[in-house]
């Protein structure tokens, strides 16, 4: 199975590459631009027997490594 | 004093540091290589600046399941000293070891220079041989030391004195124009609720020579040294 992986900031993290960004966006004029966060973003190739072990293994491994929690959120999509 | 300096793949400072404590402190130091056990007797254990595993994924994130952390886990929870300098503080955060977390420079700018640090608390081992209010000059030298935690941690950082270490002006105010990477009031150093584990963003290492322009980073080698002394005529 194929699991994306999505790591953001939370809300209340200064993201000041999300700031630099946004501000270009707007020298760009594209004014329409609010806020501008940036995260990241993982593909992980998992072997597993059900899409229920995977999520369990992925929520798993996203706690201990791919997120640090005290500043970030997750959230991943299973593709079969 | 036995002083242990871990040494991970991109380590920097482990050099930096080894070479202080031996040759401007006159102290007994090993070096430790991450993969092995943490084997052997030691009073204060340090991990050193650099970019451990490239700094990839986040900083210290990779670090700190280095088979060796294990044991400095244990040591910390035995009582040992565990002192985390720039990226050892942030191994430290992400080991658990130590509240909160370190992030992005607010100014997105990697910064190098000397900044001022006020002494906050002095009841623990590693600031308990100055006085409280006391100013010391050292450099930093990092893209990702804006500390931060979140409101509730902040909170029991207050109610058990854990902020050892504040950037502030010469005069010794911590005002934002002080702060070199927008860390949360200012904060430079922390320590746990058991006050043996302390991480820091600036260098003492890198400040304990008047030939290198300074030596106010050997006060806290020192005060580390005193304290564990201290500990040592205790437990005779």
């Amino acid at each position: 199975m194929r699991v994306k992986i999505f790591v953001s900031l939370k809300n209340g993290v200064l993201d000041p590459q999300g700031k630099a960004i946004e501000r270009s966006l707007h020298t760009l004029g594209y004014t329409e631009v609010g806020d501008v966060r940036v995260g990241k973003y993982l593909e992980v190739e998992v072997n597993a027997a059900s899409r229920t072990e995977a999520e369990s293994r992925v929520r798993e491994m996203c706690d201990k490594l791919l997120a640090n929690t005290v500043i970030e959120h997750y959230r991943f999509e299973i593709e079969e | 004093m036995r002083w242990g300096v871990i040494t991970f793949p991109g380590s920097c400072d482990d050099h930096d540091v080894f070479d202080s404590l031996k040759s401007d402190l006159r102290q007994q130091v090993k070096f430790l290589w991450h993969k092995e056990e943490l084997k052997g007797q030691f009073d204060c254990i340090v991990l050193p600046g650099g970019f451990s595993y490239g700094d990839y994924l986040r900083c210290g994130a990779m670090a700190r399941f280095s088979p060796i952390m294990r044991g400095v886990v244990e040591f910390a929870q035995r009582g040992g000293l565990v002192m985390g300098i720039c990226n050892g503080f942030q191994i430290l955060c992400e080991a658990g070891l130590l509240p909160g977390a370190l992030v992005r420079n607010a100014g997105l700018q990697f910064v190098c220079q000397q900044v001022h640090l006020r002494v906050e608390e002095t009841d623990a081992p590693f600031t308990a041989g100055m006085k409280k209010g006391q100013l010391l000059r050292m450099p930093v030298k990092h893209g990702e030391g804006c500390y931060y935690a979140d409101p509730k941690t902040l909170e029991q950082l207050h109610k058990q004195r854990q902020i050892l270490l504040r950037y502030v002006d010469a005069k010794g105010k911590s005002t934002a124009a002080a702060n070199p990477n927008g860390s949360l009031e200012n904060i430079a150093g922390v320590c746990n609720e058991r006050r043996n584990v302390f991480g820091l963003m600036p260098h003492p290492e890198d400040a304990c020579s008047k030939l290198l322009g300074g030596d106010d980073g050997a006060k806290i080698f020192s005060s580390i040294a005193a304290a564990s002394a201290e500990k040592a005529r205790q437990h005779a």
